[in-house]
């Protein structure tokens, strides 16, 4: 007996439970992380030589406490490992979804009514291909602001005329609104999902009070990355 | 016996039902002609009607699970045009026609789940469920062993919210709603149920590694808080019991592992 | 007395296991001499156990944890969907815990009077005993019953005593019990004591030198006809309310198990004692499948009543008060709406046979809580039964709290059942039956909250302590397939089942089963006469040949055949009916719920004949068209006086 409850135990370690749990975490360290970031990018209405001596700070943080870069590398590594685990996570999970949910191609049932749910949000229906588009728009994004590989409107060694050029070119602008909009409702049903899978509904009340909160942060986050993009393409700033 | 009073109302229905011979066959949507029904009528005495019917053409009539009709033992349990349990929220024998209009088309189908395989047309095996609860859904209590009733007073709250968790009837529309086919409202209703109350104290760390591990093993998906499940539910088993699942999985997983 | 042109009188019957002596020791004193079996011994011992409900899956799940292997069926698929599931309003025990005068005595004393004197003293006590463990088990498997403020144990008064002695879980105590039952069921399952096989139905009995080896058992998936033997079998296969087609029972419940083992041997007791409940929502139309009960409670507040004139077809609010007939306050001036269940049935059919019922068809009377409305208030109502009024307008589409509820009394529940001794043995050894399937408890009528109580007392207490007795000289000679009892009782429901595919006629199961039910209600039911019984007869044998020889079974025996399984229920109901009314007839006086038109006071009440029907009719079966034998137990009251109820 005490052998087969340890097997079973250890199975529990590998449950969706702890599979939602990981994702909960790590998403709410991306989203702790995406709010930084939108702040940050606020310095880009204070001009060029504030924004560019933000992006600078960003290399230095934490000196002269620690190296050069130190601690800019521990956080992305932090963020690169709560990525990758949010990912496996999802793609474990979406597995097991579609076995458990018996699905044949893309049909469950083959009634075409009733399915959009019973009071589902839009946004419950957009996580995991909404997850593909953020993926997808993270990488262009490094290499675009990041890594300065790619560099639409002209490339720049300061990050500000990177952001201003960029932006200027009203498709950039517009892959990052989809890709806002994307991030904004995986939040606002990401949100309400980690702080629940983390025991935080406990009543019809909280969730509710759970549900408002997520939709908030989501819109704060969208709104927030998209000002100063939007303001450079309708030439507020440049 | 007598007829209804008013036949006025009645109503003509075509239905599209699923038909599957035996659980290695393939199934199909089936059209029916069902005139003159009363509004009056359960969703299930319909469906009595059209069998009869069917019988004495020589058609195989349709199979479905059903027992008490008086939604409380759990056993009925379709798909009606894409909503687990119909348009109501109630089990499909307590769903009468009254919900439906004339000309209707009416889409029936199984609870389809990985882990529930159609026995026949909308027929499944929910012997998974009774699975979880051989996992750990009890209290260890020998005939003979107990104390007095009143040996342990429960706190009244405790008592009432446990009592709400326990009125799960395992009917499994909640995994029939569930977009990722997790029975997590069902295993959490008998965590909360069991684990609010002080019997169920000594057993609770057991009880929820035990029980989610078997849900796991039976092939269910797990929850991303979508709350299809609880908005379908005859009994409205609250969402809250999964964060309290949660809770109490992950502590049990700490103190396990903390020894 | 001599015996009627339908059956024969054979030799009377005796419970020879009940000890003697003061009624407060027997069951220590039966508990004392039953033999023992020593745990080592009992893992070569095997129990089959038929049902899960309440009786059975209480009863597998002790005996599974005493060691015995145990294999239990049940026709759902699962154990925890038996309809003990489906009582809602709760289970008496004699714990005191108001202090109001409660004991095990006054307990046993309203139960023996309650079953109107057709019950055994010493079986009502040991169950008043056994009544206050069951609680005690129930609560410490976590079972959520009701409790107040300060966290001890909720009571209510139920079903018209002066005590308050039952325990609930809102309206849903027997799904709680059931659930805690199953739970414990299913423990034993992962523990590998109990083999538990779901979606299987018991078709025949196996008896092998004259003791019950094994049961024949279709798996409703497959069609395999399966043969399981054991040590003993135990039926928990619960009442034959369906024998009416519209009952409170679901859909499912059926005789079969028990009629089979009847013609093998058991004998069948009282099966004339029904409880008609007086609250449940009429029928709607000719559609109907089966009837739901609204919890008693409603009558502390609604007024029943019907209109004066016959065929008042107006709307309730526009029939004026003094053309309404309060007929129970009329009536019955001190209890009014509160009579028993009996009572308030039969007296709502009278009603209604004068051409004065409600609603569709005329079988309906109202229950009218504007009264109550106005002077607790809707919201006090509400909190009340709001519950219940949901329900109702959920089923009736009509909203009570504006409109009266119409109510009509339905089939709920059988007092009789096979025969059982005091260690619930029937005539057939090693074949024990507990719970509702057997008789011994109730007497002509159950009290409410008492049908709970009786199944778990019989599956946790009773049957572990009294099967010892019988497995002490076991394991019994070992038996399988090749043996010729079970070769033969295989082939008789190979060709049962064949035959029933081969008749091909121009009927469905149904439509016998509807005429099967207004046969019995119209005769057999709240009121019954010598003609109409005779009546009955003729009729239920007529449309026993006509089902033989013109029924429809569509589809094979090797798959899920929904119509096959109720064929061979229809089948034994029809059997089972016929008996009934042979019982009712032979029984010439009015007890409980058996009301005999000849047997009734001047004022139209029943009168019971304690000189001649003072017994327990325990029928033999007499053969496929002999006469069943009527052996009669005789019931001694040495506790409690013989009385006649009286309610005016």
């Amino acid at each position: 007996m005490p052998a087969s409850t340890l097997t079973k135990h250890r199975a529990t370690v590998r449950s969706t439970v702890v599979l939602k749990a990981i994702m909960a975490i790590t998403g709410l360290v991306m989203i702790g992380f995406l709010l930084a970031h939108m702040a940050g990018n606020l310095w880009v209405f204070a001009g060029r030589e504030e924004f560019n001596d933000y992006a600078h700070h960003l290399r230095t943080l934490g000196e002269p406490m620690l190296p050069h870069k130190v601690l800019l590398w521990a956080l992305r590594i932090g963020l690169l490992l709560s990525v990758v685990l949010h990912v496996y996570s999802a793609i474990t999970l979406w597995k097991r979804a579609h076995v458990a949910s018996a699905r044949k191609g893309g049909t469950r049932y083959h009634t075409s009514k009733g399915q959009r749910g019973v009071q589902r949000s839009y946004a419950s229906f957009t996580m995991r291909y909404g997850g593909i588009v953020i993926t997808l728009f993270v990488i262009y994004h490094l290499l675009h602001f990041t890594g300065n590989q790619i560099h639409p409107g002209g490339a720049s060694s300061s990050p500000y005329d990177r952001v201003v050029n960029g932006f200027e070119i009203w498709w950039v602008w517009l892959s990052y609104v989809i890709a806002m909009v994307a991030i904004g409702l995986h939040l606002r049903h990401g949100l309400w999902a980690a702080a629940a899978s983390l025991g935080a509904n406990t009543s019809p009340r909280r969730r509710r009070q759970l549900n408002t909160g997520a939709i908030t942060i989501a819109v704060v986050i969208t709104v927030g990355f998209l000002l100063p993009p939007t303001l450079i393409l309708f030439g507020g700033i440049s | 016996m007598t007829g209804s009073g008013d036949t006025s109302k009645d109503m003509d229905l075509k239905l599209r039902v699923w038909r599957q011979r035996g659980p290695k066959d393939d199934g199909a949507m089936v059209e029916y002609d069902v005139p003159a029904v009363s509004p009056d009528m359960s969703f299930l005495e319909m469906l009595d009607v059209l069998n009869e019917r069917l019988t004495l053409e020589d058609d195989d009539p349709i199979a479905f699970d059903h027992d008490c009709r008086e939604g409380i033992c759990g056993a009925c349990g379709v798909v009606i045009n894409g909503i687990a349990h119909g348009p109501e929220v109630t089990t499909t024998c307590q769903l009468h026609m009254r919900s439906f209009t004339d000309g209707d088309v009416i889409d029936i189908e199984p609870w389809r789940s990985g882990s529930f395989p159609v026995v026949k047309d909308l027929v499944v095996d929910r012997g998974s469920l009774d699975r979880i609860i051989q996992a750990g859904g009890y209290i260890s209590a020998p005939t003979g062993t107990a104390p007095d009733a009143h040996a342990v007073p429960v706190p009244k709250d405790d008592a009432d919210a446990a009592f709400d968790a326990a009125t799960c009837i395992g009917c499994g529309a909640c995994v029939a709603a569930c977009p990722n086919g997790s029975a997590m409202l069902f295993t959490a209703a008998k965590i909360t149920h069991l684990g609010l109350l002080p019997q169920g104290q000594p057993e609770r760390d057991s009880r929820v590694l035990d029980m989610v591990g078997q849900h796991d093993a039976e092939g269910f998906g797990g929850c991303s808080q979508i709350g299809e499940c609880t908005a379908v539910c005859p009994k409205g088993i609250s969402l809250s019991t999964i964060s309290r699942l949660n809770v109490d999985l992950l502590g049990a997983l700490r103190s396990t592992y903390a020894k | 007395m001599t015996a009627d042109s339908y059956h024969v009188v054979g030799e009377p019957i005796r419970d020879t296991k009940a000890p003697a002596g003061d009624i407060k020791d027997r069951w220590d004193t039966r508990r004392f001499e039953a033999k023992l079996v020593n745990p080592a011994n009992r893992r070569k011992l095997s129990i089959i156990i038929v049902g899960t409900g309440l009786a059975g899956a209480s009863a597998a799940a002790t005996l599974g944890e005493a060691g015995y292997q145990v294999t239990s069926f049940c026709y759902q698929d699962s154990p925890r969907r038996a309809h003990s599931i489906a009582a809602q309003g709760g289970i008496n025990a004699a714990k005191n815990y108001r202090n109001d005068g409660d004991s095990i005595y006054r307990l046993f004393y309203d139960t023996v009077k309650g079953g109107d004197f057709r019950s055994r003293e010493s079986n009502v006590y040991r169950l008043a005993q056994t009544s206050v463990e069951i609680i005690d088990q129930c609560v410490a498997q976590g079972v959520p019953f009701a409790r107040e403020y300060g966290g001890l144990l909720d009571n209510r008064s139920f079903g018209g005593v002066q005590v308050s002695r039952t325990f609930y879980a809102r309206g849903q105590t027997g799904q709680q019990l059931l659930i805690g039952a199953y739970q414990a069921l299913e423990r034993q399952v992962a523990a590998g004591t109990v083999d538990m096989h779901t979606r299987h139905e018991m078709l025949e009995l196996i008896i092998v030198d004259g003791k019950a080896r094994g049961v024949i058992v279709r798996d409703m998936v497959s069609g395999e006809i399966e043969s399981h033997f054991a040590d003993a079998v135990v039926l928990a296969t619960g009442g034959y309310g369906n024998v009416f087609f519209l009952s409170t029972n679901a859909m499912g419940c059926n005789v079969t198990a028990n009629w089979r083992a009847h013609r093998k041997g058991a004998l069948f007791a009282n099966p004339c004692f029904t409880q008609i409940h007086p609250t449940c929502i009429p029928v709607s139309g000719d559609y109907q499948s089966k009837l739901t009960l609204m919890s008693e409670s409603l009558r502390n507040d609604g007024r029943i009543w019907v209109p004066k004139a016959k065929g008042d077809a107006r709307p309730a609010a526009d029939i004026p008060e003094e053309e309404r007939d309060y007929y129970l306050e009329r009536i019955y001036p001190a209890f009014g709406n509160l009579v028993p269940r009996d009572i308030a049935s039969r007296a709502a059919k009278n009603v209604c046979d004068e051409g004065r019922g409600v609603g569709p068809g005329g079988l309906g009377v109202y229950l009218d809580f504007a009264d109550a409305i106005a002077r607790l208030g809707l919201a006090s109502v509400e909190a009340k039964y709001g519950n219940l009024f949901d329900m109702y307008a959920k089923i009736t589409g009509e909203n009570p709290y504006q409109t009266p509820m119409r109510i009509y009394p339905a089939v709920h529940y059988t007092m009789g059942g096979l025969w059982v001794d005091y260690d619930l043995q029937s005539t057939i050894p090693g074949m024990f039956v507990t719970g509702e399937a057997n008789f011994s408890d109730h007497g002509a009528n159950r009290l409410g909250a008492s049908a709970l109580m009786q199944g778990l007392a019989d599956g946790y207490f009773v049957l572990p302590n009294t099967i010892n007795d019988y497995l002490a000289d076991g394991p019994f000679v070992p038996v399988d397939e090749t043996h010729p009892a079970a070769i033969e009782a295989k082939q008789l429901v190979e060709d049962r089942i064949a035959t029933f595919l081969a008749i091909n006629g121009s009927r469905t199961v149904d439509s016998f089963h509807k005429e099967l039910g207004q046969i019995m209600w119209d005769y057999c039911g709240m009121e019954r006469t010598d003609e109409g019984l005779r009546t009955a007869i003729a009729k239920i044998r007529e449309l026993k040949a006509e089902f033989w020889r013109d029924v429809k079974v569509s589809g094979v025996n090797e798959e899920l055949n929904q119509t096959l399984e109720r064929a061979g229920r229809v089948a034994d109901f029809i059997e089972l009916g016929e008996l009934m009314c042979i019982d009712a007839l032979d029984r010439r006086e009015s007890c409980g719920g058996h009301f005999r038109a000849e047997s009734q006071t001047e004022d139209g009440e029943a009168m019971r004949d304690d000189e001649n029907f003072a017994y327990v009719a325990a029928w033999g079966y007499g053969g496929e068209d002999g006469k069943p034998i009527l052996h009669k137990e005789a019931l001694e009251y040495e506790y409690v006086e013989m009385k006649q109820r009286s309610y005016k």
